[in-house]
């Protein structure tokens, strides 16, 4: 019989002994030294059948195809715009995926997108070597105008989306913003000062707690206490 | 090119309100820590929000400079450590890591709370020289006030190590220290669009139009001043960034005491 | 006279007093801070980030850069000039080549991890608290990692073998002595960095190493529980 040294939202540590025996199976962020299942990152315990994996607390961001990203325009040449994207590589936008209109040779590109601006979209391709595509051809995808950005930890996002966008959604309709959360760790947020500073703490308290239980109770009873500090300040 | 932080800003402001919250006048929270490190002879830790530096005196005994045979001498140094900061490289200091020093130095020296004088050991033979380094540990923005604060209250911190027989004893700190005649302390007021703000975070910093470092005393006498960005100022702006630093000034200096 | 007891009171396989915790640079995408007795590290890690210029890139894997650096302030004698220093250059390369073994950058093509490594205070034994605080940086940082990377120096005061030298011991001058930092990965007990200044035998150096490789396991129980209650509310 295997011997699993940890449970469930335990904190798991580079080189720590997760589980001992041949039944365990090494899952993400773990991995089999002989008989012992051993932690290879900073991460979060779970137990999922006879598999043992970690979810990652930190870490930049690095690309993965179908992911939908927030990027900054930091160049502009002939054929397409390269793109900031929050992590070690930079992605390409080029021509044919940037908009259906026709675009003349020698055009200036930046009536597009100029350099500076933030836009929504999507990852098509990465190369082993991180070489990365991306489209604005997509639902949703678009250059944002207004607004601000925030940074939070890429390994936090599917926390701060919740289930089928349900955590994001109590946020929206709590602070009456509008949100676009890219999987680059990138947040837009645009709406009235207060609302957007509440948006804000309520974003950043989940990346703190985003391992603990009865996070979206918690943050829902938060968001309430707030809206009504807010009201009865006025 | 698309600033789409400073239009955003600049909105906030209108309501008298910034990216985190905070009044257009209003500091981060502000805290100052004495002998922060034990290795040197004065030092101070502070933090201005996330913002944390480290300033340490060390001493050493040399000649006076030939044109003031009997005062000793201040240096100051800021290092923007790579540590604290994506934005900062290793190597010999930036341009902006030199006028960060020469700031702070000129802050201090040109207040006169200092009196040189004794800093004397022997006329034409040994003076004290006394060292000031700032060490960035977070840059979160507003490094001048955080590094000129710093910098003053390791001043204030400062004892004299034993000199016996023409040699430091570093083990062996005196309990005297120098004598501070008055508080210099560094504002830096910041002007984006038509408003002026303090305590700029690395954010807003992206923005500005222009800065003005302004060090003033506790009666309000001012010692030293420095204008940086890209954008010029109008007598009227100045007028207020001034008013706005010596009152601002005199918030921080409370902490030193 | 022979060493009989420690001048600090210490036992002989006892270290200085150790304080440890993650995450304390915020700009920084891992961060550490390390102290045993008086001497006091800071790590910062920043990366994977692009890297430039592009020769230095390699397109297997990832590459580790590590910097470290004296505050001017931070030794008890003179101010030391800023800037690297010979000194400096060697313990940067040393440290790099001890965490390397346990550090897997092969998902990260072509970009670097930088390790800052800085002291605002020290009293001997600085490059093993670098180590041991850059370890947790890169921990803190996400990064895949085999184990941690524990260090500390161990060596010979006259005829005594001793952990963790403090500087009056480095200096003894009644006997010989020998300084020998080590590092290891904690639960392999493998040898990443070694190096040695003064006279020893080599019975006494397997014997010392011993000790060295149970001080580091105490070593990686204060990282662990420094990494752990980042995470703690």
């Amino acid at each position: 019989m295997s011997k699993i040294n940890v449970k469930n939202k335990d904190i798991a540590v580079p080189g720590e002994v997760l589980a001992v025996g041949m039944e365990s199976f090494p899952g993400i962020g773990t991995y089999r030294e002989g008989e012992n299942i051993v932690a290879s990152r900073l991460g979060l315990v779970q137990l999922d059948g006879r598999t043992i994996k970690l979810i990652l607390l930190s870490g930049r961001y690095i690309p993965k195809r179908g992911d939908t990203i927030i990027c900054k325009v930091i160049d502009v040449g002939f054929s397409g715009w390269r793109l900031e994207t929050n992590g070690p590589y930079s992605a390409m936008l080029s021509m044919k995926d940037a908009t259906s209109q026709f675009i003349a040779r020698g055009a200036d590109l930046t009536q597009f997108y100029d350099l500076g601006d933030q836009i929504v979209c999507s990852i098509t391709n990465v190369t082993s070597q991180k070489l990365v595509d991306v489209t604005m051809k997509g639902p949703g995808l678009r250059k944002l105008s207004g607004g601000r950005i925030i940074e939070v930890s890429s390994n936090k996002v599917p926390r701060i989306i919740g289930k089928q966008g349900s955590m994001v959604s109590m946020i929206k309709d709590a602070t009456k913003c509008n949100i676009t959360v890219g999987q680059n760790g990138l947040v837009w947020i645009d709406g009235s000062p207060e609302d957007e500073l509440l948006a804000i703490t309520t974003i950043r308290k989940i990346e703190e707690e985003s391992h603990l239980s009865g996070l979206t109770d918690k943050i829902k009873e938060f968001l309430d206490k707030n809206k009504k500090t807010q009201k009865t300040d006025k | 090119m698309n600033n789409q932080i400073r239009t955003h800003i600049i909105k906030l402001f209108n309501s008298d309100r910034r990216l985190d919250g905070r009044k257009l006048t209003e500091y981060r929270k502000v805290d100052v820590q004495l002998n922060a490190t034990s290795t040197a002879e004065g030092s101070a830790r502070v933090k201005i929000g996330e913002t944390d530096v480290i300033a340490g005196i060390k001493t050493e005994v040399m000649e006076p400079y030939p044109d003031s045979p009997s005062e000793g001498s201040i240096m100051v140094g800021v290092e923007l450590l790579p540590l604290s900061s994506p934005d900062f490289e290793s190597g010999p200091p930036s341009a902006r890591a030199v006028e960060l020093a020469r700031i702070v130095d000129r802050g201090i020296r040109e207040s006169k709370c200092l009196d040189f004088k004794s800093l004397c050991i022997k006329e034409g033979e040994k003076i004290w020289m006394v060292i000031i380094d700032v060490c960035i540990i977070n840059d979160a923005g507003n490094l001048f006030d955080a590094a000129a604060l710093a910098a003053i209250a390791a001043l204030k911190s400062m004892r004299f190590p034993e000199y016996k027989d023409d040699k430091i004893d570093y083990k062996k700190k005196t309990d005297k220290g120098l004598e501070l005649k008055d508080l210099p302390i560094e504002v830096t007021v910041i002007k984006i669009g038509d408003k002026f703000i303090v305590d700029a975070d690395s954010e807003e910093e992206k923005a500005i139009d222009a800065r003005l470092t302004v060090a003033s005393l506790s009666d309000g006498t001012l010692c030293a001043m420095q204008k940086g960005g890209d954008f010029p100022l109008t007598d009227e702006d100045i007028c207020k960034m001034v008013e706005i630093g010596i009152e601002k000034a005199k918030e921080l200096r409370k902490l030193v005491k | 006279m022979a060493y009989k007891e420690r001048l600090n009171g210490r036992k002989f396989d006892e270290t200085r007093k150790i304080e440890a915790k993650a995450g304390v640079i915020p700009r920084a995408d891992g961060s550490a801070m390390f102290k045993i007795g008086n001497t006091w590290a800071y790590a910062a890690v920043y990366g994977p980030r692009n890297l430039h210029p592009k020769f230095l890139q390699d397109p297997s894997k990832g590459i580790l850069r590590c910097n470290y650096n004296m505050m001017p302030f931070s030794s008890s004698g003179d101010r030391v000039r800023p800037g690297s220093s010979r000194r400096s250059k060697e313990i940067s390369l040393v440290t790099e080549k001890a965490l390397l073994p346990v550090l897997d950058l092969s998902e990260y093509p072509n970009s670097v991890v930088d390790v800052f490594i800085e002291f605002p205070q020290t009293e001997a034994g600085s490059r093993c608290a670098g180590i041991c605080a850059a370890a947790m940086a890169l921990a803190d940082a996400g990064l895949a990692m085999k184990d941690l990377v524990a260090a500390v120096s161990v060596g010979r005061v006259d005829d005594k073998l001793l952990v963790d030298l403090d500087y009056n011991e480095e200096a003894y001058e009644e006997g010989p002595v020998a300084d020998i930092p080590i590092a290891m990965s904690p639960n392999y007990g493998k040898v990443t960095l070694l190096q040695m200044d003064g006279l020893i035998s080599k019975e006494q150096l397997k014997k010392v190493i011993e000790m060295g490789k149970k001080a580091c396991k105490d070593i990686y129980e204060v990282q662990k529980k420094a990494l752990k209650d980042r995470y703690k509310i």
